[in-house]
């Protein structure tokens, strides 16, 4: 569906995005992430056509974004961030100005702006200035804009930025519903988002993608390792240390700051095998008095960190 | 070409729903009713002349008033992104914008019909240059519009679009007032390039190709200076 080639944009001397390539097949959400200033934006808005790339290619379907970039953006449905619209114009007035700037046939235009309204929870304010709206109702404004002509890719920068908790579930299930049937591109920054929302995440830094795939397989991609954390009670340090260390997989063994009487310490081990019923065997044959045994995996804060902290 | 339509219904739209609109209207009706109807009397002559001698400058500094939001209010809020994600082409919303531009003056030009109407009455009017005096405001205010529209789409900041509209209308309209300084050899040619030279050859009735081409071209040029600003934008 979209396939991108050695894209590059420089503002200036600063390079934005360096280089980077990828495909995104007809019917996935994919999420992009990325710390603040990694290039999310300018990527999306390169495939938008709004910023033409310093050098690569884009091509969407059939169509090169610098031969056919009024096919790709007829293809296409933008919102962009926190949604600048004009503030002046009532809802309805604009909404029926995007129905006729996309070209829909004239007895289509009332019925679809009505099921956008109906679909974007705006009956309440089509009569009302975009300007007096609040921010989840201008984020919905913007939503209905970039649905206006049931586009095949729809692309969102941080749509949720700025709602309200229960408009941003209400958004994550707009998402979830177009996403069955078209192709959805969003970026943001809020991992838990990704991971509820988007079927593929793309993790870039410095403009370059450090990470691309499902979300299952970047977690397993993360470190590899796990991290068990233990309270005993009645122990002594050293001899846990060594009594641990002998268990095939552990990496490394280390104390924590514990309560009052109990020790805590952390295990790191290899992830491939679960070693919470070995440690219980050890505990169980000495006179520890075991607290707590968990099992932390890798979370998708970890492998974020790790991927976008380094250089 | 649909496009244009619509931005143009849009942004002429957009005028009056704002209190902007008004404002110019009355402080240009003002200002041209005032320095014409106070030496009107005195001169007891039934013409124009002296309404349409004043209005290259009046348009020099109300023109870029009512051009300056065009591209400055789109950049400054981010909606010319939406504008530029939609399927449109540079040229359509150059278009449109600059013909929304044109229609608002010509909407300012509307009431100012009564006083030939009124005049007519007084004396003898003679509607030739009246007629002739109306295209050529029409030809100005295309001109001017463009280098609004040109100078809008330079900043972000709808106040420094103004001066630098501002700042070329009133160079255009001086420019042939300011020769006297200049050896005779240029002068000829530099006398050409005023706004004022040549509308006040269209302003006695005189339609000559060369002074309609002069704000053709003008125009012209500054829509592909906005176009070529849009496209340094990307």
């Amino acid at each position: 569906m979209i396939h991108a080639e050695n894209l590059t944009r420089y503002y200036k001397d600063l390079c934005a995005v360096d280089r980077i390539n990828f495909d995104i097949q007809k019917g996935e959400i994919m999420g992009l992430l990325g710390p603040n200033g990694a290039g999310k934006t300018t990527v999306l808005r390169m495939l938008t056509g709004y910023l033409k790339p310093t050098s690569g290619t884009i091509q969407v379907k059939e169509y090169g974004i610098d031969t056919h970039p009024l096919q790709i953006k007829k293809l296409m449905g933008y919102l962009p961030e926190a949604a600048p619209l004009y503030q002046d114009m009532l809802v309805y007035d604009y909404l029926h100005y995007v129905a006729n700037i996309r070209e829909l046939e004239r007895q289509q235009k009332m019925p679809r702006v009505r099921h956008l309204a109906d679909l974007c929870g705006l009956n309440g304010v089509m009569h009302k200035p975009i300007g007096e709206l609040s921010k989840g109702f201008k984020q919905r404004v913007g939503l209905a804009h970039a649905m206006m002509n049931d586009p095949e890719i729809l692309i969102m920068d941080e749509p949720t930025s700025g709602l309200d908790p229960n408009q941003i579930v209400e958004i994550r299930q707009i998402i979830k519903e177009i996403g069955k049937e078209k192709t959805v591109i969003l970026s943001t920054h809020i991992l838990n988002e990704a991971e509820a929302t988007c079927d593929r995440v793309m993790i870039i830094n410095q403009g370059k993608i450090v990470a691309d795939g499902s979300m299952d397989t970047l977690k397993q991609k993360g470190r590899g390792e796990d991290l068990i954390s233990i309270s005993l009670r009645n122990a002594e340090y050293q001899s846990v240390e060594k009594e641990l260390c002998a268990i095939n997989g552990v990496v490394s063994v280390a104390e924590d700051d514990g309560e009052d009487e109990a020790m805590k310490v952390k295990v790191v081990c290899k992830s491939t095998t679960d070693l919470r019923e070995e440690i219980y065997m050890k505990v169980k044959a000495t006179d520890w008095i075991l607290l707590e045994l968990t099992r932390e995996t890798q979370t998708l804060e970890n492998i974020f960190q790790d991927l976008t902290k380094e250089n | 070409m649909q496009q244009v339509k619509y931005i143009f219904k849009k942004e002429f739209g957009a005028y009056f729903v704002s209190p902007i609109a008004y404002i110019v209207i009355s402080i240009f009706l003002l200002i041209t009713g005032w320095f014409f109807f106070m030496t009107f009397f005195l001169y007891n002559q039934a013409n124009l002349r002296n309404f349409f001698g004043l209005l290259p400058i009046t348009f020099s500094f109300v023109i870029p008033a009512v051009t300056m939001r065009l591209f400055s209010e789109e950049l400054n809020t981010g909606s010319y992104e939406i504008l530029l994600t939609m399927p449109v082409r540079f040229k359509d919303v150059v278009l449109g914008k600059f013909l929304a531009g044109v229609a608002f003056v010509g909407a300012m030009l509307v009431p100012t019909l009564s006083y030939p109407l009124i005049i007519s009455f007084l004396g003898p009017l003679d509607w030739g240059p009246v007629i002739g005096g109306y295209i050529g405001a029409l030809l100005l205010a295309a001109s001017f519009t463009s280098i609004g529209l040109f100078a809008s789409s330079l900043t972000r900041n709808q106040i420094v679009a103004f001066i630098i509209g501002m700042a070329i209308c009133f160079s255009l309209t001086l420019i042939d007032k300011m020769l006297f300084f200049l050896p005779q050899s240029l002068l000829g040619f530099l006398e050409h390039l005023g706004a004022d030279f040549h509308f006040g050859n269209i302003s006695k009735g005189i339609i000559d190709s060369r002074d309609v081409l002069y704000f053709l071209s003008l125009s012209f040029i500054a829509l592909y200076g906005t176009g070529l600003a849009m496209e340094e934008k990307s």
